[in-house]
């Protein structure tokens, strides 16, 4: 018997249920966009090289154009729309708007997405392929330029903003652990 | 994209039934690759089975030093593993060298192993490609060539393998665990991709529909001090033109035991035994070191575009094992 090719499903994005029946072949990305009119996520390349489409999932960071949204069912999805606390910029956001983080803005919600997920990686101790020594004892490497390089490297910005967004994750990055 | 029957499976056996029922089923994990590869027409499976909840999501000591890693466990928590990080470092590294962020977060260690080949070729549907559709001729030994294969290539396909993470488990001897509906079995790397010959579309020597469900890494304290290198076109998320992943026990100038496998130089990871041979029991200088890796080497019939491969693995080679040498002098 040939399989159905569709599922009802809820998904649960920025902490509310939404009930929907998709096509199996529909992304996370379109369901977002198409579906349920979240359209802070962009549609770059849709082959996963470009992350534009970047959100998180279960809090990691995940390229929404490669995930089947029928297998994001029961998972935590947060897209940019859900980043901010109401009126209130989340401190990645505000370091973004407060030193140029961007130019036409497309990349932009994936970027922070993006950068969320490389604070809390790296506040979790793991390494990057930036850093010299990988080994456990020898800590939590300094998040650096070039460590926030190579964590962000999954993130293309077509206009080159990268100076301006290296920074802004790196602000960012210090706050947050100052409220620690 | 052709559409597709979906199921989410919790147990084993379930997953296996399921594809042993249905030839053209696919497991899904992270599907990095799988998903890009259906949105393009290459693969076109009539149902996927999510095996991202089976319970095969950790990684632990296994009770003679080694370390058994399950298949579902994502990139991202095997290079961040402590025990991976202290004693196999070149994995770890070799994983971080791979992808981005966003996609360690997603792909898992079975996927990785199942990962295609980049050819520009295969991934163009309206192009012939002998992987893909066996007789229809390979493009690449004439056209577009400049990252593939110089060793263990046939006129039939020259395309390279493009995991990072397969690289290191060749240097330490990984061994692929599996089930399928008529049990476990398990396959050493070294004979899990099977040589191109003339079918390339036969990739591994895994059954038919088989569930990969980890990897062992047997104890080697070698590992201990190892190191993976990548070389790309640009200086991140990018696939390798030539990696290495090497591990050294040196003692008083002395090579006691080495291991060395390289990256995209070949349809699997290359595991170099002939440069191994050369240099165990002999001196550790850059000299040994260039000499072993011409040994390996010797084999290589590189296309009219990527000869350089040679001289970078070579340089490779010598300087990778340069470094670990001074540190274990340190």
């Amino acid at each position: 018997m040939a399989p159905s090719t569709s599922s009802a499903l809820t998904l649960k994005v920025n902490g509310e249920k939404h009930t929907l029946s998709v096509d199996h072949r529909t992304t996370l990305l379109d369901a977002l966009r198409e579906r349920l009119d979240l359209t802070g996520t962009k549609k770059g390349c849709d082959q996963g090289q470009c992350g534009a489409c970047t959100v998180l999932i279960d809090g990691r960071r995940a390229v929404s154009c490669l995930q089947l949204a029928v297998a994001a069912e029961g998972r935590e999805i947060t897209t940019i729309e859900g980043v901010a606390d109401g009126d209130r910029l989340h401190p990645v956001q505000q370091a973004f708007l407060d030193l140029d983080g961007f130019q036409c803005g497309y990349c932009t919600p994936g970027q922070i997405c993006s950068a969320l997920g490389v604070i809390e990686e790296h506040a979790a101790g793991w390494p990057s392929a930036a850093t010299t020594d990988i080994r456990p004892e020898a800590g939590v490497p300094e998040l650096t330029a070039e460590e926030i390089r190579e964590r962000m490297s999954g993130n293309l910005c077509r206009c080159g903003a990268y100076v301006s967004i290296v920074q802004a994750v790196a602000r960012a990055a210090r706050a947050e652990e100052e409220t620690v | 994209m052709k559409d597709f029957g979906y199921e989410r499976v919790h147990d084993v056996s379930g997953a296996v039934a399921l594809l042993g029922a249905d030839p053209d089923a696919r497991y899904l994990g992270g599907g990095t690759n799988l998903v890009d590869l259906m949105k393009t027409g290459v693969e076109r499976p009539t149902r996927l089975v999510d095996v991202r909840e089976l319970p095969l999501d950790s990684v632990e000591s296994t009770e003679d030093g080694g370390l058994r890693i399950g298949a579902t466990v994502t990139n991202s928590d095997l290079a961040a593993h402590p025990e991976v990080r202290r004693r196999y470092p070149a994995l770890a590294q070799a994983v971080l060298a791979g992808a981005s962020g966003q996609l360690r977060n997603m792909a898992t260690v079975g996927g990785n192993l199942l990962q295609r080949t980049r050819c520009g070729y295969f991934t163009d549907v309206t192009k012939p490609c002998n992987k893909r559709e066996p007789g229809s001729g390979c493009p690449a030994v004439e056209g577009e060539h400049h990252n593939h294969a110089i060793l263990g290539a046939t006129e039939h396909c020259v395309a390279t393998h493009p995991s990072d993470m397969g690289v290191a488990l060749a240097a330490f001897d990984a061994v692929i665990g599996y089930e399928t509906a008529e049990g476990p079995g398990e396959l050493p790397l070294a004979d899990f991709y099977l040589p191109v010959g003339d079918t390339p579309h036969l990739e591994t020597a895994l059954p038919s529909g088989a569930l990969i469900t980890g990897v062992t890494l047997p104890p080697a304290p070698v590992a201990a001090a190892s190191r993976y290198r990548k070389v790309r076109e640009r200086a991140s998320y990018a696939f390798a033109i030539g990696s290495i992943a090497a591990a050294l026990d040196v003692r008083d100038g002395v090579v006691r035991e080495v291991r060395l496998a390289y990256g995209a130089v070949a349809s699997r990871p290359w595991r170099a035994h002939a440069a191994e041979r050369a240099l165990t029991g002999g001196p550790a200088s850059a000299e040994a070191f260039a000499a072993a890796a011409d040994a390996e080497l010797a084999a290589a019939s590189p296309l009219p575009r990527n000869g350089y491969k040679v001289t970078l693995l070579r340089n490779l080679t010598v300087a990778v094992l340069t470094e670990l040498t001074e540190e274990a002098a340190r």
